[in-house]
């Protein structure tokens, strides 16, 4: 009874959908999983597991928002963004290299601390205010490619922090593929031992690419209260840190895999809320539960088959 | 600063007392400088947070209502801790264990209270043991890591609760104008303590709770196998533990303790259940534990920290206006400090503090799993 109501609705979905918005959408939701995705990616393979990418994206959204706010320029919201990022990430960088704290229990209290200090200022800065905020950063069209029958509207009539995304999948991909830093980056993140061996200074890699993955991160943040909705909401990121972790392992620790993985759990978030305001007979919670429900689907699917750096989560110690 | 670094060579003294202690102090520096920035004076905020804890009318009653959830579900994390799992998911075990047991109250009718509470309790048991089950099952069969399917599931059960609750779901009370279940019979209600506060029964049944738990870990061989799993899987595996059945395990006994907690707080307290049921007692949990260093015992005086740190903060928040998150502040660097005793040895110029006490998992954290160690403790394995 009730798959026949679905196969119903479905239909009615199909037809009245619009293809063209629901991929441009798409493309735009996995704006802040691709970031933190990519950060994943930096970090991970130097070998140092970064499950605070939510606290960062969380506290990063906030402070750019206030930066924005205060100064009435979103340019400078989105640089306060990314130096507040790079800083949560170094706490990150020297509890787990230089403390020897195990990663997972230092990004959880990132986590944690991110959760503390944006609800404890939103309550004293933003709650009373009634607040007009700095608004959201502007569409750019680029001229010609914007034309593009499907690809222009889809591509090239975005939001500043879906194009940084776009191109920092290719930077992050050239970085870590085509550089020395790259191969020094692996090098850590599989053998340490050996890396530190043949010279390369394994500490110092591994401080750079988590500071890296914590600017990565704070764009990411940037996205949910400088180009989504110009205001800052406690909880707004809403678990994305954690999906994008997924999107990095289901993307095989590459930079173009995590992509197309985050669109593929952006098209199932894009999906399920544009289900909602068809009114379909499915209760909405449902429909939110997608992006949860793929990830751990996906992490069970992907785990085995992709295979993790080898040493990550290994703190790395001279003798 | 010799007298200290005197007692913080005591080991067992050090590590027991001190080392928290040590810990606490630093949260509470670090949460001043939060209350400094957000422009009040820290010496009001913790003095309200203390009045509120403890002298007002009624604060130490509601301070050990606090501290029941908080000794459940730190009990349930710390055995998580032990066999080697972060239990990240205790707060959507304690919305099932709610869930369930609200159901339960409210379903059922006629029953004297003396089979009422216990279904009803066992019910919130369940249910937390099978949200968790989902988790342990996925680690041991597809080495999925427990930290990211059971975070997953925290907004599942969020979710789904919000169904539930929410304009006319199942358990949706349909006179009520606020989404909310019923009120549960009064059959399956739990009795209350001391007459004229909200301290109910659930206080000695946590206090229960705490040496069976220990009684588990360190006198049967299940504890056994848990230990043994969470100090080395590997070595585990090797003296012919099942290593995939102790996760699932360890999970399960987990998330029982999260469900028990939920039911205790939907029998004990609420009597019914709003959609935002917590105040992220689960997530709490996990400093709860870590302070207590997964020892069943310290998680009693663990429990009542935050028991009183949680219900103080309310009142700080309503006298000061600095917001109730602080505590989380407090909490984080909590963990920091006993997480990390090289920054202890740092500060505090020491020679001898040992160097990684706490393990979670098998080293390698998130993505280990994937590089097909953990995963080769699969089901099958076991069932031959």
């Amino acid at each position: 009874m009730s798959s026949m109501l679905l196969a119903v609705d479905l239909h009615q979905f199909f037809r009245q959908i619009d293809l063209m918005s629901l991929a441009t959408l798409t493309i735009v939701t996995a704006t802040p999983l691709t970031l933190a995705a990519l950060g994943g990616v930096m970090c991970e393979r130097s070998g140092v597991v970064n499950i605070a990418l939510e606290g960062i994206m969380l506290t990063t959204a906030f402070v750019g928002f206030v930066a924005a706010f205060v100064t009435h320029n979103l340019a400078i919201g989105l640089l306060a963004a990314l130096v507040s990022g790079m800083l949560i990430a170094a706490l990150h960088a020297v509890l787990s290299i230089e403390f020897l704290v195990d990663q997972i229990v230092s990004g959880t209290v990132i986590n944690i601390l991110a959760l503390g200090i944006t609800g404890v200022f939103y309550r004293t800065f933003l709650q009373q205010v009634n607040v007009k905020g700095p608004g959201t950063l502007p569409v750019w069209r680029i001229p010609l490619l914007s034309d593009i029958p499907v690809a222009g509207p889809i591509l090239f009539r975005n939001q500043g922090v879906t194009y940084a995304m776009l191109v920092l999948v290719v930077v992050v991909h050239l970085i870590l593929f085509n550089t020395v830093w790259g191969l020094r980056t692996r090098a850590c993140g599989e053998h340490p031992l050996a890396a530190d061996t043949a010279g390369i200074n394994v500490k110092l890699v591994r401080y750079v690419n988590v500071i890296s993955s914590g600017a990565l991160g704070g764009l990411g943040g940037s996205y949910f209260s400088l180009q989504q909705i110009g205001n800052f909401l406690p909880g707004i990121t809403g678990g994305r840190g954690f999906i994008a972790l997924a999107a990095m392992i289901f993307g095989k620790w590459t930079p173009i895999g995590a992509f197309l993985a985050s669109l593929l759990f952006a098209g199932a978030d894009t999906v399920g809320v544009r289900l909602q305001y068809l009114g379909v007979r499915i209760p909405t919670q449902f429909l939110s539960m997608l992006p949860y429900i793929l990830t751990i689907v996906v992490v069970a699917g992907a785990m085995g088959r992709a295979i993790a750096p080898a040493a990550v989560g290994r703190p790395y110690r001279k003798n | 600063m010799t007298g200290l670094a005197g007692l913080l060579r005591n080991r067992r003294l050090r590590d027991a007392v001190l080392l928290p202690a040590i810990s606490l102090v630093c949260g509470f520096a670090v949460a001043s400088i939060a209350v400094v920035l957000s422009g009040a004076n820290p010496i009001d905020a913790f003095g309200a947070l203390l009045q509120g804890a403890f002298t007002n009318r009624n604060a130490l009653e509601e301070t050990l209502i606090a501290t029941i959830p908080y000794i459940f579900l730190g009990l349930g994390v710390a055995v998580g801790f032990r066999g080697g799992l972060f239990n990240i998911g205790a707060e959507g075990q304690f919305y099932l264990g709610a869930v369930f047991g609200v159901f339960v109250g409210v379903s059922l009718h006629g029953l004297p209270g003396i089979l009422h509470i216990p279904i009803a309790l066992l019910a919130g048991m369940l249910g937390g043991f099978l949200w968790a089950s989902i988790a342990g099952v996925l680690k041991a069969r597809f080495g999925a890591h427990e930290v990211i399917t059971t975070i997953m599931l925290n907004y599942v059960a969020f979710l789904l609760t919000d169904y539930l609750i929410n304009n006319k779901g199942p358990l949706a009370d349909k006179h009520a104008t606020a989404p909310k279940t019923p009120f549960i019979d009064s059959t399956a209600q739990l009795p209350i303590l001391v007459p004229g506060t909200r301290l109910h029964m659930g206080l000695i049944l946590a206090l229960l709770a705490v040496p069976l738990v220990w009684f588990l870990l360190s006198r049967t061989t299940i504890g056994f196998r848990i230990r043994a799993v969470g100090l080395n899987a590997t070595a585990a595996r090797a003296a012919g533990i099942s290593v995939g059945w102790t996760m699932v395990t360890v999970m399960g006994i987990s998330g029982a303790l999260a469900g028990l907690a939920g039911a205790d707080e939907v029998l004990g307290v609420s009597h019914f259940m709003p959609p935002s049921f917590s105040v992220g007692y689960g997530f709490d949990a996990i400093a709860v534990a870590l302070l207590a260093r997964s020892n069943p015992w310290a998680i009693l005086p663990s429990a009542f920290l935050f028991g009183a740190m949680r219900s103080g903060a309310g009142f700080m928040q309503l006298v000061t206006g600095v917001s109730a998150d602080l505590i989380s502040i407090v909490q984080a660097t909590v963990i920091i400090f006993v997480a990390a005793p090289l920054l202890v040895r740092w500060i505090f110029r020491l020679r001898d503090v040992p160097e990684a006490p706490v393990h979670i998992a098998e080293a390698g954290g998130l993505a280990s799993a994937a590089s097909g160690a953990a995963p080769a403790a699969s089901l099958e394995e076991t069932a031959t």
